[in-house]
C-alpha cells in the first residue's frame, strides 16, 4: 500500500497532515503516537469513512483513495474498530458471515456460515457461535472482531487497539492470535497503545504526531528518535534526557 | 411599495412562525423527539383564549398567561408519565407515540369544540396604522411584539437560569450531564412542559388572527418541521431565523405563484434542504 | 407445519368468496390490502430500519397512475402494473435524494413527501381533477363479479408481496438490511453498499404499495387527493407491524389482521372516537409492547417444527 501526500482537514483542523507512507506486503506496521495523534483518522481516511481531501492512496497499484467504505471492503482491506461494533441483535456466527457474504465473495449465506466458522475455530470462538454477539466478554468481543474482519479475506488488515482493555494472559493470547494472522501473509496495521506489544510484534513504527507523520523506522531506530521522545515527553523533558546522553558520553 | 408591503407582512408572519417552531425545536433539539403534539397544543391554546374571551372577557394577550399555565401543566404529565418511558428508544417509536398521543387529544377536541371554525372577534380592536404607505395591523404588529418577547424570554432562561442550564447541559451530552447529577427525566419533562408552553402561548395570540379548529393542528405542525429543518435545531435563534424565513418566503411565494401554492412550495423548499443541506441554513449540525 | 398452515390457509382464503357475503367479502379485501401495505413497509422500516412515512405517497402514486391510465382507456390489469411499476421508480429515485438522512431527518422527508404529492395532484387538476377527484371507469361486470375480481386481485398482490418478503428474508439482501438496521458504519465496513441496499428496500416498500393503490382506485371508483394520500395509510402499516412484530416475515400480516378486526370493531361502535381509539392503540402498543409478539410467539411456534 502506498499513500502519497495524504492530507485530512474538518474544519479548521487537519487531522492528518501530509502523510506519505509506503507498506509492503507482509509487513507488520505498528502505528503510533499520542492521544489525538490522528492515528484512528488514518484508518477512516484509509477505508474511505472521511475520505482523505487531497493526496493518494493505492493498493498493489490500484487507486482507493476515492472509494466508499464497501468498496474498499470489497478490494481486501479490512479493519477492526477501537470500540468493538457487533451486530447486537444476531449471534457471533452470523456476525463473522456477513463479512464472508459481503466482502469475500461468499456464494450463499450456506456458505458463508461455514466459512464463518472456520474463522471461528482460528480465533477460538467456535464454543460461542450461537450466542448472541452482545454476550461475549470484551475480550471475546474483541475476538470477534478479528474474526470479522479474517472472514472478509483481506490482504491488508487495520487493528485499530485490539489490545486496549485486555488483561495480560488476553494480551498474550491475542498477540499469538495477530501472529498467526500475520503468518498467513495478511500486511497488518497496529495501532497500538503498549509500547511493548508495538515493540515485540512490528517489523516497522510509524509515528505520527498533531496528524503529520515524524518517523518511520524500525522499533530501535523509532525509539532513539529525538522527535519521537519530544512528541510523547514533551520539549524540555526531552532537551534533558538529551544532555544528560550527551554528558554521560562526555 | 408593493415588495416593501410584501416584506413587511412575511416579517410578522415570520414572527409569529418563530413562536411557533421556538418550543417544538428545543423538544426536538433536546429530547430528541419530534412532537407531532406540538400543533394540536397551538389549537388547544387558541381555544382557551377563546374561551376566556368569551366567558370572562379577558384579552388572547393576557390569556397567554392561562393557556402557557395550562400546556405547561399539561406537557409536564406528559413527558413526565408517558413519553419519559420510551425516551431513548428509536426513532420510530417516540415519533408513532406521540403521534398516538395527538390522535387522541385531537379527537377529544373535535368531539369537545367540534370541527367548526370559531373566530375571537375583538371588540377594542386596534385597527391599522398608515406607515407612509405601507399598512401596519396593529393587533398582528402588537401580536409579534409579545411573540418576540415570549421568544426572548426562553431564550434568556436557557441561558441565565439553572434550570436553562441543564437543559442546555442535557442537550449537549445526555450521559455526561446524567454524571454530573442532573436528574434527566424532571429535566426532560421541564423541557417538554416548557415547548408546550410555548405552544400554548402561540395559540392564544394566534386566536386573534387565524380561525380556530382542531383540524388547523396539522398546519401548524407542518410550519414548525420547515422552520426546524431551515434553522437548525434546538436553538432558539436558529428557530427565530428559520422562522422569519418562511414567513418572508411564502409572502413573495404567495404573491408569485398564488396562495395556494405557498404551502407546497415551504415543503419543496424543506425537500430540497434536507436532500442538499440537512444541517439547515445556520449551518449548524443536526443533531442526529 | 409451516407449510400445511401456509397451504390450509391460501385454500381457505381462495374459497372464501364463495362462502362469505359482500360485507366479507370487502373485509377480506381490505384485509389483503392491510397486509401489502404492512408487509411492504417491513422492507424499509422493519428490514432496513429506516423509519419511513412514504406509503401513503406510493399508495396515491399508484392510485392515480391507475385511474390516469384507465380513464385513457388502457386495461386495467395493465394500468395497475404501471401503477406498481410507476411507485417502484419514483421510490428508486426518491430514496437516492434522502435516504442519506438519518432518523428523525429521513422520517420527515418521507412525511413530507405524502404532502408535497397531495398538493402536486390537487393543484394539476387538468389530468387530475384537482380537488374535485377523478372518476374511474367502472368494469361492466355484476357487482359480486367485480367484488371477487377485486378480492383476488388484491389476493395475489399480497402473495407476491408475501413472496418476496420471504424470499428477501432468507437471502443476501435482507442480511444486508438486518446489517444495517443493526449498526450501518459497521455494515458498511463489512462490504454492503449500503446505499444500494437502502434504495432497493425503499423500492420494495413502493412497489406492491402502488400496485394496492391503482386497485383500490378502481375497486372504489373514485378517488381524490386527500383519500389515497391520506396521512392515515403512513401510520396504519407502521402500526401494524408494531402489533406483529418488526423484521419478521409473517409479522406484519399477524399486525395487519389484528388491526383490522380492532378496527372494524372500533368503526361499528365508537365511530366518532375511531381516532382516539386508534391513538389509544398506538400508545399502549410503543409502552407495552414494543417487540411486537401479538399474543403468541409465532416464531417460535413455527421454528419449533423445523429444527
Amino acid at each position: 500500500m502506498k499513500l502519497s501526500r495524504v492530507s485530512r482537514q474538518f474544519g479548521g483542523l487537519r487531522a492528518v497532515d501530509d502523510v506519505n507512507l509506503e507498506i509492503e506486503p507482509g509487513e507488520i506496521v505498528g502505528l503510533i503516537g499520542p492521544n489525538g495523534a490522528g492515528k484512528t483518522t488514518l484508518i477512516n481516511v484509509i477505508t474511505g469513512v472521511h475520505p482523505a481531501n487531497s493526496g493518494e492512496i493505492e493498493l498493489d497499484g490500484q487507486r482507493i483513495t476515492k472509494m466508499k467504505p464497501h468498496e474498499v471492503a470489497n478490494i481486501g482491506c479490512s479493519r477492526t474498530f477501537q470500540i468493538v461494533q457487533p451486530f447486537p441483535n444476531m449471534t457471533v456466527l452470523e456476525n463473522v458471515s456477513a463479512g464472508a457474504l459481503f466482502a469475500a465473495g461468499a456464494k450463499n449465506i450456506r456458505e458463508s456460515r461455514e466459512q464463518a466458522m472456520e474463522h471461528l475455530e482460528f480465533v477460538g470462538l467456535a464454543d460461542e457461535a450461537e450466542k448472541s454477539a452482545t454476550a461475549l466478554p470484551l475480550a471475546g468481543r474483541k475476538r470477534l472482531e478479528l474474526a470479522k474482519s479474517l472472514a472478509m479475506k483481506p490482504r491488508l488488515l487495520m487493528l485499530d487497539e485490539v489490545n486496549a482493555g485486555l488483561n495480560s494472559t488476553e494480551i498474550d493470547g491475542a498477540l499469538k492470535l495477530i501472529q498467526a494472522i500475520s503468518d498467513r501473509g495478511i500486511t497488518l496495521i497496529l495501532i497500538e497503545h503498549l509500547m511493548k506489544v508495538v515493540m515485540s510484534m512490528s517489523s516497522r513504527i510509524v509515528v505520527l504526531h498533531h496528524g503529520k507523520l515524524i518517523a518511520n523506522g524500525t522499533p530501535a531506530e523509532v525509539i532513539e528518535d529525538q522527535s519521537v521522545i519530544e512528541a510523547y515527553l514533551g520539549r524540555r523533558f526531552a532537551e534533558k534526557m538529551a544532555k544528560e546522553k550527551n554528558g554521560q558520553m562526555t | 411599495m408593493l415588495y416593501l408591503q410584501i416584506l413587511l407582512n412575511g416579517l410578522l408572519l415570520g414572527g409569529l412562525y418563530a413562536l411557533i417552531a421556538v418550543g417544538f425545536s428545543l423538544v426536538w433539539g433536546v429530547l430528541n423527539v419530534i412532537n407531532i403534539l406540538h400543533g394540536t397544543f397551538i389549537v388547544l391554546g387558541s381555544y382557551i383564549a377563546y374561551f376566556a374571551h368569551l366567558y370572562f372577557g379577558i384579552h388572547p394577550f393576557a390569556s397567554v398567561i392561562i393557556s402557557g399555565s395550562v400546556l405547561f401543566c399539561l406537557g409536564y404529565v406528559i413527558q413526565a408519565g408517558i413519553i419519559n418511558r420510551v425516551v431513548a428508544a428509536p426513532v420510530l417509536m417516540t415519533l408513532t407515540l406521540t403521534f398516538g398521543l395527538d390522535l387522541l387529544l385531537n379527537n377529544a377536541m373535535l368531539i369537545a369544540f367540534t370541527a367548526d371554525y370559531r373566530k375571537l372577534i375583538l371588540t377594542d380592536s386596534l385597527g391599522s396604522y398608515d406607515l407612509w404607505g405601507l399598512i401596519l395591523p396593529l393587533n398582528r404588529v402588537a401580536g409579534v411584539g409579545l411573540a418576540a418577547l415570549l421568544t426572548f424570554g426562553l431564550y434568556r432562561l436557557l441561558r441565565d437560569s439553572n434550570i436553562g442550564r441543564a437543559i442546555v447541559a442535557v442537550r449537549m451530552d445526555r450521559e455526561a450531564a446524567t454524571l454530573m447529577g442532573v436528574r434527566v427525566n424532571r429535566i426532560n419533562a421541564v423541557t417538554f412542559a416548557l415547548g408546550a408552553l410555548m405552544a400554548g402561548a402561540a395559540g392564544s395570540i394566534f386566536s386573534i388572527i387565524y380561525p380556530i379548529s382542531p383540524i388547523n393542528s396539522g398546519l401548524f405542525l407542518g410550519k414548525a418541521f420547515v422552520i426546524c429543518i431551515l434553522g437548525g435545531l434546538g436553538s432558539v435563534p436558529g428557530a427565530m431565523i428559520g422562522g422569519i424565513a418562511l414567513g418572508v418566503i411564502e409572502s413573495y411565494g404567495a404573491l408569485f405563484f398564488g396562495p395556494e401554492h405557498s404551502t407546497t412550495l415551504a415543503f419543496v423548499i424543506l425537500i430540497a434542504l434536507l436532500i442538499f443541506r440537512p444541517t439547515g441554513i445556520m449551518g449548524r449540525k443536526g443533531y442526529e | 407445519m409451516k407449510k400445511i398452515a401456509i397451504f390450509v390457509a391460501i385454500v381457505a382464503l381462495l374459497a372464501l368468496p364463495y362462502f362469505g357475503n359482500n360485507y366479507i367479502v370487502r373485509l377480506a379485501t381490505v384485509m389483503m390490502m392491510y397486509s401489502v401495505l404492512a408487509l411492504s413497509w417491513n422492507f424499509i422500516g422493519g428490514m432496513a430500519g429506516y423509519p419511513s412515512f412514504a406509503t401513503a405517497a406510493f399508495f396515491g402514486i399508484g392510485a392515480y397512475v391507475g385511474a390516469i391510465l384507465q380513464a385513457n382507456g388502457i386495461f386495467f390489469g395493465a394500468a395497475w402494473f404501471a401503477a406498481g411499476l410507476i411507485a417502484l421508480i419514483f421510490a428508486a429515485i426518491m430514496g437516492r435524494a434522502i435516504l442519506h438522512l438519518r432518523g428523525h431527518y429521513f422520517a420527515i422527508a418521507s412525511l413530507v413527501m405524502v404532502e408535497v404529492l397531495r398538493e402536486v395532484v390537487n393543484t394539476n387538476d387538468q389530468i387530475t381533477g384537482g380537488g374535485m377527484g377523478m372518476n374511474i371507469p367502472i368494469l361492466k361486470i355484476s357487482v359480486e363479479a367485480s367484488g371477487m375480481l377485486f378480492y383476488y386481485s388484491m389476493f395475489v398482490v399480497a402473495l407476491l408481496t408475501l413472496a418476496t418478503a420471504s424470499w428477501v428474508y432468507h437471502s443476501k439482501l435482507g442480511f444486508g438490511f438486518r446489517c444495517i438496521q443493526q449498526n450501518e458504519a459497521a455494515a458498511n465496513m463489512l462490504g454492503v453498499d449500503s446505499t444500494k441496499y437502502k434504495t432497493i428496500a425503499f423500492s420494495l416498500s413502493a412497489v406492491f404499495v402502488g400496485m394496492a393503490g391503482a386497485i383500490y382506485a378502481s375497486w372504489v371508483n373514485y378517488i381524490e387527493p386527500p383519500d389515497v394520500f391520506d396521512i392515515f395509510l403512513t401510520i396504519k402499516p407502521v402500526v401494524m407491524v408494531l402489533l406483529g412484530g418488526m423484521g419478521t416475515v409473517f409479522g406484519p400480516i399477524i399486525g395487519a389482521v389484528a388491526f383490522l378486526a380492532l378496527e372494524e370493531i372500533v368503526w361499528r361502535n365508537f365511530l366518532t372516537i375511531h381516532s382516539a381509539v386508534l391513538g389509544l392503540l398506538i400508545v399502549l402498543l410503543v409502552l407495552f409492547l414494543p417487540k411486537g409478539a401479538l399474543f403468541f410467539d409465532y416464531r417460535q411456534f413455527f421454528r419449533g417444527r423445523k429444527k
